[in-house]
Formats: C-alpha cells, sequence, structure tokens
C-alpha cells in the first residue's frame, strides 16, 4: 500500500499562503495572550505550579450542581473561587482552585484546602467523621476503639485497608452510603460500628495541590531555561552538522510551533502546567526532527544536483521526503491522540500540547524552514549580485551557491 | 553472510534475555501468575499512581547564620573578658536582613581587638568601622559551607522522623540545585496533617534567663513602653505558648538572647509525669553542656550568689514553662508547664531525641495524590498506551505488509528494552513516564518509516532488493542520527530542568529512543538480511 507515489507538488510556490496562514494562527494567539495580559497581568493561563494558590480536585456522588458548589462557597466566604467541571461533566469532576492571595501569605498553607472541604460539607454529623475524606490512621483508630469484633489492632489495619480500598478503587473514591460497604464483605457489626463514628458526604477529595507564590516564580524561570537551553542545544548542533542558516531557519520553526501551541493554550483557556511545558519540549524535539529530515535531504541533493536552483532542489526534498513525514505525523499523532481521548483528566493539557504541537510541526518543516532557507539563500544571492553588477555590469546572473 | 547473520541473532536474543530479566527479574514461578507478579513487583509506582503526600520545604538557612553569629558573640565576650580587654558592646546591627554581621563597640581604637577576634574566629572577616568599632562578616564560604551542613542536618533529622511515622518508601533528599530545598514524598499517607506538625517542628528547646524579676508583661507595647523603647543589650521579647486553659496569649516575657542550654546539648528525651502526675518531657544533657548548666544554675539559684534569677523552657521561640532556679542542677532536667497530652509529650520527646532542627522549615509546596485518582490514572494510562501501540502495529502491517512485521518486531523489542532498563535502574512510573513509553512507539516507528520509505524509493530506481536494502540503510541512517540527538537533546535537558513526574518522562523518552536506535536499525536490518537470504535472487521484496 502507498498513499504517496512521485508527488510533484510546488510547495515553495505556495509560500505565501503558507505565510498567510502562519500569521494569522500567531496573531490570533498573540491577540488572546494580549487580550489576557492586560485583563490579568499574565500572558497565559498559568496552571497552579506556575501561579501559586490552591487547587482541590474533587468527585462528587452525583452529578454535580456549578451553582449550589458556588453558593457553598460564597457562604465560606470563598468568592474568588474557579469552578470547573472537568471531564465534559460525564464524570462528576470539578476543580475548584483559589488564587494565592486567598490561602495567605504566611500562616497555615492548607487553610485554603480545609475551608474548601468544609464549605463543600453541607451536610455535616455532629460528632462524626467525613467517611469519604478519612484517612487510613482515623478509620482504624476509630476501629479498634469500637472493637466490634473482638479482634487484635492488626486485624483492624488490614480491615481499615479493605474498606479504603473498596471505596478508592471499586467506587472512584466515594461512597453514597456506610451501607455500601457490604459489597466488600465487610460484616454488618462492623458497618454498625462505623456509623457510630462516621458518616458519609457528598463528595471526595481526588488530590489537592498547594504551592507556595515562591516556587511558581522558580519554576517560571526553570521552564523559560528548558525552552531556551533546549532551542539553543539545537541551533548549536545544526549549526555544526549543516550550516548556521539552517540551524536558524530550524529554531524559528520550532519557535513557531510552540508560539502557536501557546496560542492555542490562551484560546481555548486551557492552563500551562509543569508537563505541560515537558510536553512542549517534546513538540520542540519532534518539530525539529521533521525539519532535519528534509534538510538533509537537500544537503544530499544538492550535491547531486548541481544544475537546479535551490529553490527545485528543496522542492524536490520535500516531495521526496513527504511520504515519510506524512506517515511519521500520522502515526504520531494516532498515539497522541489515543492519550488525548484515553489519558485522562490529569494529562489532559499535555496531551493537548502534543496533539496541536504535532500538527503544526508537521507542518512548519515544510512551510516555514524550508522556504526560510531559499529565501535567506536568494537575499544573499541578490544581495551579492547587487554587489557584482554594480561592480562589473552585464556579466550574466549569479546563480544561488549553498 | 549465514555465519555473520546467525552471531548478529545470537546478540539479538542476548540483549533481549537480559531486558526481559530487568522487566520479570528472576520470577519465582515459571506461570504466567508468577511472572506477572514478580513483574509488578520490580515496577515502582510514583506519587502520581500510587497515591501519596509531596511536600517542597525550604530550610531557612539564615536562622543557622544567626545562631552562628550568636555563637561568635558568646566567645567574643568570653576571651575579652578573659584577656581584659575592654569593651563597650558586641552585637548584631541587623540581625534579620544581614545575620552574619557582627560590630564591637570599643570605648578607645584598639587594634587588640581584632587581633583576638582574627585569631579567635576564623569563619569571620574583620573590618575596621566608624567611632571605634569593628564590623566582623562572616566569610561567603564559611556561610554557603554553613548552609549546606544546615541542610544535611535536616535531611537527616527529617529522615529519623519520618522513620517513626512507618511510611514506606520515603524519599528525602535535596531539591534542585542549592536552593535550599528539601523534597519530601510520602507514597501512601493519606493525612498530612500530624505529619506535617512532626516534620515541621523544629523542636528546638531552649533554657534561657528571664529578667523583670521573673515577671511577664501583658503585652508586647506595654513592654516597650515600661521599657522606654529599648531593649536592654542581648535581651529580647518573647511569648508564651498557648497552652489549653493557659494564660493571656499575648503575654511577653524579657529573656536572654542567647541562650544557657540550647537543642544541641540534649543527649535524650524521654516522656515522663511531674510530681502531679501530669505527662511532661524529660531529658538529659550532654556532659558538657550539663557542667555549663550547673555552673550557670550554681550561680544563680535562690542561695547562690546572684539569687533572683529565673529561668524559662523555651520551644520553637516559644515559652513553655518559667520557673525559678531552687539549687544547682545538673544534667537532669524535665519541662511540664501543663498543656501535654500522653500523645504530645510522647511526640515531643521523640522529636527532641531525633535530634532539633538546625533551622526551621517553611512548606513551599504540598500535593496530596488520593489512592482513587492515582487507580483511575493507571486504569487510563495503561488504556491509552494499548490503543496507541495497536493503532500503530496494525497500520505498520497493512501499509508495509512483509516488513511491517519487521517494524512491529522491531517496535516490540524497543519496548521490552525500555521497560528492562526501567526495571534494572529502578526508575519511578510516572503518569507522564507512561505517556513518554507511548510517545516513543510513535516516534520510535519514525526511523522504520524512514529507512521503508527509502528502501521503497531505491526499489523504485530499479536495483536489487539486496542493493536497496543496502542502500535504504545507510543513507537514512545519518538522517536517523540527526533526528534522534535533537530529541535525546530535549530529553536530557527536561531529566536536568524538569522535577520528579517531568524528569521521569525525559528519562523515559530519552532511553527509549536509544533502544530505537538498536533496535529500528540493527535488528531490523538482520531481520531484513534473514529474510533476503531466503529469497531466489531477483525475487520481490514485500515493503
Amino acid at each position: 500500500m502507498e498513499f504517496f507515489r512521485s508527488t510533484n507538488i510546488d510547495f515553495l510556490g505556495k509560500k505565501w499562503w503558507f505565510l498567510a496562514f502562519s500569521l494569522v494562527f500567531s496573531v490570533a494567539g498573540l491577540i488572546s495572550m494580549g487580550v489576557r495580559y492586560a485583563r490579568t497581568g499574565n500572558p497565559l493561563p498559568l496552571g497552579i505550579d506556575f501561579r501559586g494558590g490552591t487547587d482541590v480536585y474533587v468527585k462528587f456522588v452525583d452529578a454535580p450542581d456549578t451553582k449550589q458548589i458556588r453558593a457553598a462557597l460564597d457562604k465560606a466566604n470563598l468568592r474568588n473561587a474557579r469552578i470547573q467541571l472537568l471531564g465534559g461533566g460525564t464524570t462528576n469532576e470539578v476543580l475548584i482552585g483559589l488564587d494565592e492571595k486567598a490561602t495567605g501569605g504566611s500562616g497555615d498553607q492548607s487553610q485554603g484546602k480545609n475551608q474548601i472541604i468544609n464549605a463543600l460539607e453541607t451536610n455535616p454529623v455532629a460528632g462524626k467523621q467525613d467517611l469519604n475524606n478519612s484517612g487510613f490512621d482515623a478509620v482504624r483508630n476509630k476501629l479498634i476503639e469500637r472493637d466490634p469484633l473482638r479482634a487484635s489492632p492488626d486485624e483492624y489495619g488490614r480491615l481499615a485497608r479493605q474498606i479504603l480500598d473498596y471505596r478508592d478503587r471499586t467506587k472512584g473514591g466515594v461512597l453514597k452510603s456506610i451501607d455500601e460497604l457490604s459489597g466488600a464483605g465487610v460484616s454488618a457489626p462492623v458497618i454498625e460500628a462505623l456509623k457510630q463514628d462516621f458518616f458519609t458526604s457528598s463528595f471526595g477529595v481526588r488530590s489537592a495541590d498547594i504551592v507556595g507564590p515562591q516556587v511558581g516564580e522558580q519554576l517560571k524561570t526553570q521552564a523559560k531555561l528548558a525552552v531556551g537551553f533546549s532551542l539553543l542545544g539545537m541551533l548549536v548542533y545544526l549549526w555544526f552538522r549543516f550550516e548556521l542558516i539552517y540551524g536558524v531557519a530550524a529554531v524559528v520553526a520550532v519557535f513557531h510551533d510552540t508560539l502557536i501551541t501557546l496560542g492555542a493554550f490562551s484560546l481555548t483557556n486551557k492552563e500551562i502546567t509543569l508537563t505541560v511545558i515537558a510536553a512542549i519540549l517534546t513538540l520542540v524535539g519532534y518539530s525539529m526532527n521533521d525539519t532535519i529530515v528534509v534538510f538533509d535531504r537537500i544537503r544530499e541533493n544538492i550535491k547531486m544536483m548541481r544544475r537546479e536552483s535551490l529553490a527545485e532542489i528543496v522542492n524536490r526534498s520535500i516531495n521526496q521526503t513527504l511520504s515519510r513525514t506524512i506517515l511519521t505525523s500520522g502515526l504520531t499523532f494516532l498515539t497522541v491522540l489515543s492519550l488525548y481521548l484515553f489519558g485522562g483528566e490529569v494529562l489532559n493539557g499535555f496531551s493537548f500540547a502534543l496533539v496541536i504541537g504535532i500538527l503544526i510541526g508537521t507542518y512548519s518543516s515544510i512551510a516555514v524552514a524550508a522556504p526560510m532557507l531559499v529565501a535567506y539563500q536568494e537575499w544573499r544571492a541578490r544581495r551579492r549580485g547587487e554587489i557584482l553588477v554594480s561592480a562589473a555590469p552585464g556579466k550574466g546572473k549569479i546563480r544561488a551557491k549553498a | 553472510m549465514q555465519k555473520k547473520l546467525f552471531a548478529k541473532t545470537v546478540v539479538i536474543i542476548a540483549v533481549l534475555l537480559i531486558f526481559l530479566g530487568g522487566i520479570f527479574g528472576i520470577p519465582s514461578s515459571w506461570t504466567w501468575a508468577g511472572l506477572k507478579q514478580s513483574a509488578l513487583d520490580r515496577v515502582h509506582l510514583g506519587l502520581d499512581l500510587k497515591g501519596g503526600a509531596h511536600l517542597i520545604l525550604q530550610v531557612m538557612v539564615n536562622e543557622a547564620v544567626g545562631a552562628q553569629s550568636d555563637h561568635a558573640i558568646e566567645i567574643l565576650k568570653e576571651e575579652l573578658g578573659k584577656a581584659r580587654i575592654p569593651f563597650t558592646d558586641i552585637s548584631k546591627p541587623d540581625p534579620d536582613n544581614h545575620p552574619e554581621r557582627i560590630v564591637i563597640q570599643a570605648p578607645t581604637p584598639d587594634t587588640q581587638i581584632r587581633n583576638l577576634a582574627m585569631d579567635r574566629l576564623r569563619d569571620f572577616d574583620v573590618a575596621s568601622g566608624p567611632n571605634n568599632t569593628w564590623i566582623l562578616t562572616m566569610k561567603p564560604t564559611a556561610i554557603s559551607d554553613l548552609k549546606t551542613r544546615t541542610v544535611d542536618l535536616s535531611i537527616e533529622a527529617i529522615r529519623r522522623r519520618v522513620d517513626t511515622l512507618g511510611v514506606s518508601e520515603p524519599v528525602i533528599q535535596r531539591n534542585g540545585l542549592g536552593n535550599d530545598q528539601i523534597l519530601v514524598q510520602l507514597p501512601g499517607v493519606d493525612d498530612l496533617g500530624r505529619v506535617k506538625e512532626i516534620i515541621q517542628s523544629t523542636a528546638r528547646l531552649e533554657i534561657r534567663q528571664v529578667f523583670n524579676a521573673g515577671a511577664p508583661y501583658p503585652n508586647e507595647q506595654t513592654a516597650m513602653q515600661q521599657l522606654n523603647f529599648r531593649l536592654p543589650a542581648g535581651q529580647v521579647l518573647m511569648h508564651v505558648e498557648l497552652v489549653s486553659g493557659g494564660s493571656n496569649p499575648d503575654q511577653v516575657y524579657l529573656v536572654a538572647r542567647t541562650p544557657v542550654v540550647s537543642g544541641t546539648d540534649i543527649k535524650d528525651a524521654r516522656p515522663s509525669t511531674d510530681e502531679m502526675g501530669r505527662p511532661d518531657v524529660a531529658f538529659t544533657l550532654t556532659t558538657a553542656a550539663g557542667q555549663k548548666f550547673a555552673a550557670f544554675t550554681g550561680a544563680h539559684a535562690e542561695t547562690g550568689p546572684d539569687p533572683d534569677h529565673y529561668l524559662a523552657a523555651v520551644l520553637d521561640n516559644k515559652i513553655r514553662e518559667v520557673a525559678t532556679i531552687r539549687q544547682e542542677i545538673h544534667d537532669s532536667v524535665s519541662i511540664s508547664g501543663g498543656g501535654f497530652t500522653l500523645q504530645s509529650a510522647k511526640d515531643l520527646a521523640m522529636l527532641l531525641s531525633s535530634g532539633s532542627l538546625p533551622a526551621s522549615l517553611q512548606i513551599r509546596e504540598e500535593r496530596t495524590v488520593g489512592p482513587s485518582l492515582g487507580a483511575d490514572s493507571i486504569r487510563s494510562g495503561v488504556r491509552a498506551a494499548i490503543w496507541g501501540m495497536v493503532a500503530v502495529l496494525v497500520f505498520m502491517l497493512i501499509y508495509y505488509r512483509g516488513a511491517g512485521i519487521n517494524a512491529d518486531v522491531a517496535l516490540i523489542f524497543n519496548l521490552i528494552i525500555l521497560l528492562g532498563f526501567m526495571g534494572y535502574f529502578g526508575a519511578t512510573l510516572t503518569l507522564p513516564g507512561i505517556a513518554g513509553v507511548i510517545l516513543t512507539v510513535g516516534m520510535g516507528v519514525d526511523s522504520n518509516v524512514l529507512i521503508f520509505e527509502r528502501i521503497r524509493e531505491e526499489l523504485r530506481n530499479n536495483k536489487a532488493p539486496a542493493a536497496a536494502v543496502d542502500q535504504g540503510f545507510s543513507r537514512a541512517w545519518i538522517t536517523i542520527v540527526d533526528t534522534h540527538v535533537t530529541t535525546i537533546v530535549s530529553a536530557i535537558i527536561l531529566i536536568f530542568v524538569g522535577s520528579g513526574p517531568v524528569s521521569g518522562f525525559g528519562l523515559t523518552l530519552a532511553f527509549g529512543l536509544l533502544a530505537n536506535l538498536f533496535t529500528a536499525v540493527f535488528v531490523s536490518r538482520v531481520i531484513f538480511d534473514a529474510a533476503l537470504s531466503r529469497k531466489q535472487r531477483g525475487e520481490a521484496l514485500s515493503i
């Protein structure tokens, strides 16, 4: 089977279309970043890693009502909390975020988290603990105190582990009622004993992140350094393997990809987290990959096609590698798409960046890096030509030398 | 040719066996279940998959610098006194921002002071200041040594404390480079409250002299008014610790800046009870500190030469108890002052014996992942991996037919080597790490595509199959090296710059690509050669 056989598309002839396309997407992203910057002081929607603050990721038993959650948080004086429905609203999961100011500078960092949990406890029972938000120690100690089975502390340790495993692994972290535990083979006397000390709320905390402002600043610097260093490293490598202009063209193409991917995050209001930065660095490597394959072919063809102009050589090289480019991107895209579709909420931003980035990265190696190479060589030839022309008028045409 | 092929096949099988060993170890039984169990035993799940708590602690290293210069002040006073060199005052002009700076005020210009300071305090630079002063500044190398030591000691103390909590496989290490930060990861911990208290408590117990006849001031403002808004030299105000049923929380005492006994002077501590049967904590001092304390209490006891003095037991900069000195005390001391429960007395005794923290810790980052989220993440990560992989394998088979089998075998080898490597290095599997494995499949197949497309091109140019394969591999090789180097560059940057999960992702990606060089080029070539060697001359290649 073959999709492309000896194509002969004039890619360089479409460079103005490419330029227009790239400009539209870059500028759309930049405008969106500019508007956000004017509004919030940050060009990108930063995730908790960079922003600092508190994020509590909650799973409810039933479909959550954001209005009710908002009301409960307002009542607890958490007016600026952000409420975000996750998983398209089908998984009953909500992310509640507080800004760093709301959590207070010094003092107890986990105050914000505790406030959120308390605010969501809409049906607390006096003197009882919430089983959906209790840890292993609490459950075991209460069981030992009640001693419903006249058993050893070790036995209750095992039982507590069994109860929590059932809650966390089988029921996804929340129990509708304590009676549900009979499904885990927990005996009636134990369930009765648990009911004396515990009740079940309508939610469980899946994860909680509290990040201080200093960490965010540190990570921002780290992320910029990481992206900067990897671009620089590649520039140097390409300079060493090809020529400086090849390095510059490849880095410009990769920068273009990064810009458009970040723009997509700004446009869709998805948060930039540490794993998103990892995805962007992967993209940098991936897009560079694509560009190098084309450049390698150009280098090879220059040796063999001494009569053709650089533009023709580049066009031929892109066409020769087109099949590979489309196949590889398609396959990588398949794996990334599988991550995006099945990878779950935690990897959502990461796989989104890769989905966008692989499309753009493939496009840019054909539409940005290669035309830039040709444009530079033509510009250089023209300049040399002008000098030559002024020095010795009427002396024939100058050919680009690569 | 056949011989060479055989040798290469042996190499491939050997490599495969070695890395299979990395995945499975030496299984207890050779059944499917036994293999599965021993593979699972070798996988270290990261916090994001297993659930647990993650803390980043900032060591307030300046406190250690402050304590060191306080100690230097004590030495200076003692030595100048012994040498009968007069001085007006020794103090730190800006203890908060410049804890490393000490100023000696002398009545007359006196180089004796400088000579003594330079001789006794090797860690300080001495310079002359205006109005007969000498300015001592701790040397930068001494400061950085002290800071490093402080972080090391903090890590040790935290480790001893975490060990008493019975957490399995905790990670306690420096975070980043020279940031004075400590990373603590506690798998399986679902209740951070008590853990944080135990880790963060500096447990810095000190005994300090109390002034103002042992009487407290109702609050700080009143104290300052009564002192005419100037603290006497070497004295500070300190708040009382709020104990249940205790006195007014605003109360302050005027105490000595430098303690008589400090945390490092404690040999061991144990929970105990006072004469009224209430829980308290008893501790024993080291021999040297015991002698010093005996001399001090002997001098200041009710019956001693310099009576009317009081002592305060200070825990983490809060006064727990104020008492009069009845007689000379040697090395056994206890603090009660009420407010202890059995548990808190036990915890404090544990903390005091495990060694106080040399400086306090501030929490910079705190993350908890519940076990339910971890279980979900494993499920979705594995599902994404399987679907991604199946899609690629099936596509390659359809698109390249015979050569597709070749690519699929190479890809599966690639995965085995990657997973085996992770097994050998005890690498931690995180969710981004799983994503790295998936991406390795997607990007690894690129080498195969490059080679196969090249072979097809050569075949189109009417080359014989054997020559086409040869040309395809050698031409694509250059490109493969270039593409791998650039991707590995970004992966290595991820390993070093990123932290935790991100660095795990970088490691998986980097090693996956290295393994890919072996599988896509070497293994794949051997398979092609084996296929070609069975073919008749001129028979077509399935690609």
